[in-house]
């Protein structure tokens, strides 16, 4: 017990450590200057400081979230369904499988023209756009879940007198589901690519907003502040759906490796 | 011993996989009720193709298997399978291993878990019923899968290699536990292993199948004497002995 305070005790200072480095080096690099477009991270920092206290970042934020959580929520009901359908239907999986492949490996941002042509530029445009990044991995991670049960354990249930039913709800979704999991935190990520990507390019909104303006006006600071809030956000975000899914799911009791 | 009435009869069973891969041929045979009869072969000779083929896995390409009378097309609640690689469930406790067969059957779930406990206890594995597999050994892990074999109360045991992945003392305490079961509870086993001491140490009846296509190449019946004798001294046997070399004599044959 003393042994595991200790190593988390160390790993807490080196973890201090790297922030102080990398905080240190931006300062350094700011005062230099490398460029006049390029703040030192306490100037960052105090821009950070007055847009929280202004209330401009929590309003950003609040603007942002709802076409990330629309879409997400969208991505988790729909493309989970979809994807467990594909594992579970050759049907199915034959008349989309290729979509897919060819979704996850197109570049989305090329994309987003035509959906603003079609959606114009409104709040359906900026979901879509969440949906047609993280659709795919969701999709692929449940289709792949299903796919790699055991086969064992599926002539186990057969073997025992298991229907199809039984298989499945018993046997491959219980197996599937850290992998689904894992897919909806990767959907997550793609997703805050999305929102910013879509925030960027059809209408300035929430954290895109706050980065175009303050670019425009040359407030250098708090252009950065915004775009490193967003990055600690979806990195806070994604972390701890991890830590999440290690604990619902750990290692040694997931049915897929 | 005499051949005991069938319980399992193969006729003229053959396999052949979607690859064109002919696994097993004209297989014919009748295995004894209350016994424990064993396939044996090198590997890749179909015995575990013909074991899933008794188990309805996987339907036979040519020929039929008769079961207690009825023609097999599906597994059926007269027999139960036991994994070479245990098959539990990673995200289940032992209890709920043990009790999956009964579970599956709609047993309702307080006297499941009273029947998979005394399996369990009968098994040795008294106090690891919230255990999950990951934190048992490999011997301990296949305990587990005999008992939900057992737990079924089915009359014919099919056994895939149980003790491949067992060290050699657990896999000698498996064999004393496994005659002492045919002893006590009247079950035919059937059982594929590669070991020709393991096949001649348990078996009644020993059926030797030649490598791909598999066909029957020996039926060897060992009528070795067990009663009061202890395991070392079954080993040292002369008539043991001898079996274990005639079918070496025929193995190494095939052996490249």
């Amino acid at each position: 017990m003393q042994r595991k305070e200790l190593i988390a005790k160390r790993r807490l200072v080196w973890q201090l450590i790297s922030f102080a480095l990398v905080f240190g080096l931006w300062e350094l690099a700011g005062r230099w200057p490398i460029s006049l477009a390029f703040p030192p991270f306490s100037k960052t920092f105090l821009a950070l400081l007055r847009m929280t206290a202004d209330g401009s970042l929590a309003k950003a934020y609040l603007s942002t979230a709802q076409p990330l959580v629309i879409g997400i929520v969208l991505c988790g009901i729909a493309g989970i369904g979809f994807g467990i359908g594909m594992g579970l239907s050759r049907t199915i999986e034959w008349f989309s499988l290729p979509v897919f492949i060819i979704l996850q490996a197109a570049p989305m941002a090329a994309i987003i023209p035509l959906i603003t042509y079609i959606y114009g530029i409104g709040l359906t445009s900026k979901v879509l756009a969440v949906v047609f990044l993280a659709a795919p991995v969701i999709v692929m991670n449940s289709y792949k879940g299903i796919r790699n049960t055991n086969p064992s354990l599926i002539q186990m249930c057969r073997s025992f007198l298991g229907t199809r039913r039984q298989e499945i709800i018993k046997i491959i979704l219980p197996h599937a589901a850290a992998l689904i999991f894992a897919g909806l935190r990767l959907g997550l990520a793609m997703g805050f690519i999305g929102i910013v990507i879509a925030e960027l390019l059809i209408t300035p909104t929430g954290i895109g907003d706050l980065i175009t303006y303050h670019s425009s006006v040359a407030d250098y600071p708090e252009m950065f502040a915004a775009i490193a809030s967003i990055i600690a956000v979806a990195a806070f975000a994604i972390h701890g759906l991890q830590r999440l899914e290690h604990k619902l799911f750990p290692p040694e009791i997931r049915g897929s490796s | 011993m005499m051949p005991a009435e069938a319980i399992v009869e193969a006729r003229g069973v053959g396999k052949t996989y979607d690859g064109g891969v002919e696994a097993l041929k004209d297989v014919s045979l009748a295995l004894s009720r209350g016994r424990l009869n064993t396939l044996l072969g090198p590997s890749g000779c179909g015995k575990t193709t013909l074991l899933k083929i008794i188990a309805g896995l996987i339907p036979p390409s040519r020929g039929e298997v008769w079961v207690k009378g009825k023609k097999v097309d599906g597994p059926g609640p007269e027999r139960a399978f036991v994994f070479q690689d245990f098959a539990l469930l990673p995200w289940a406790n032992v209890l709920r291993n043990v009790a999956f067969g009964l579970e599956l059957r709609g047993m309702p779930k307080e006297q499941r878990d009273d029947l998979a406990r005394k399996q369990i206890a009968e098994a040795g594995l008294s106090g690891f019923e919230s255990s999950y597999p990951h934190q048992l050994s490999g011997g301990m892990r296949q305990r587990v899968g005999l008992a939900r074999a057992l737990a079924v109360d089915a009359d014919i045991i099919l056994m895939d290699e149980p003790f491949a992945s067992v060290d050699e003392q657990t896999r000698r305490k498996f064999q004393e536990e496994l005659l002492d079961l045919l002893r006590h509870k009247q079950k035919t086993v059937i059982f594929v292993t590669h070991s020709i001491e393991e096949a001649t140490y348990l078996s009644d009846q020993i059926v030797l199948l030649s490598p791909r296509p598999g066909t029957v190449s020996k039926i060897i019946h060992p009528n070795i004497e067990r009663g009061g004798r202890n395991p070392d001294e079954i080993r040292r046997d002369k008539n043991y002995l001898d079996v274990v070399d005639e079918i070496w004599q025929i193995l190494k044959h095939y052996v490249v």
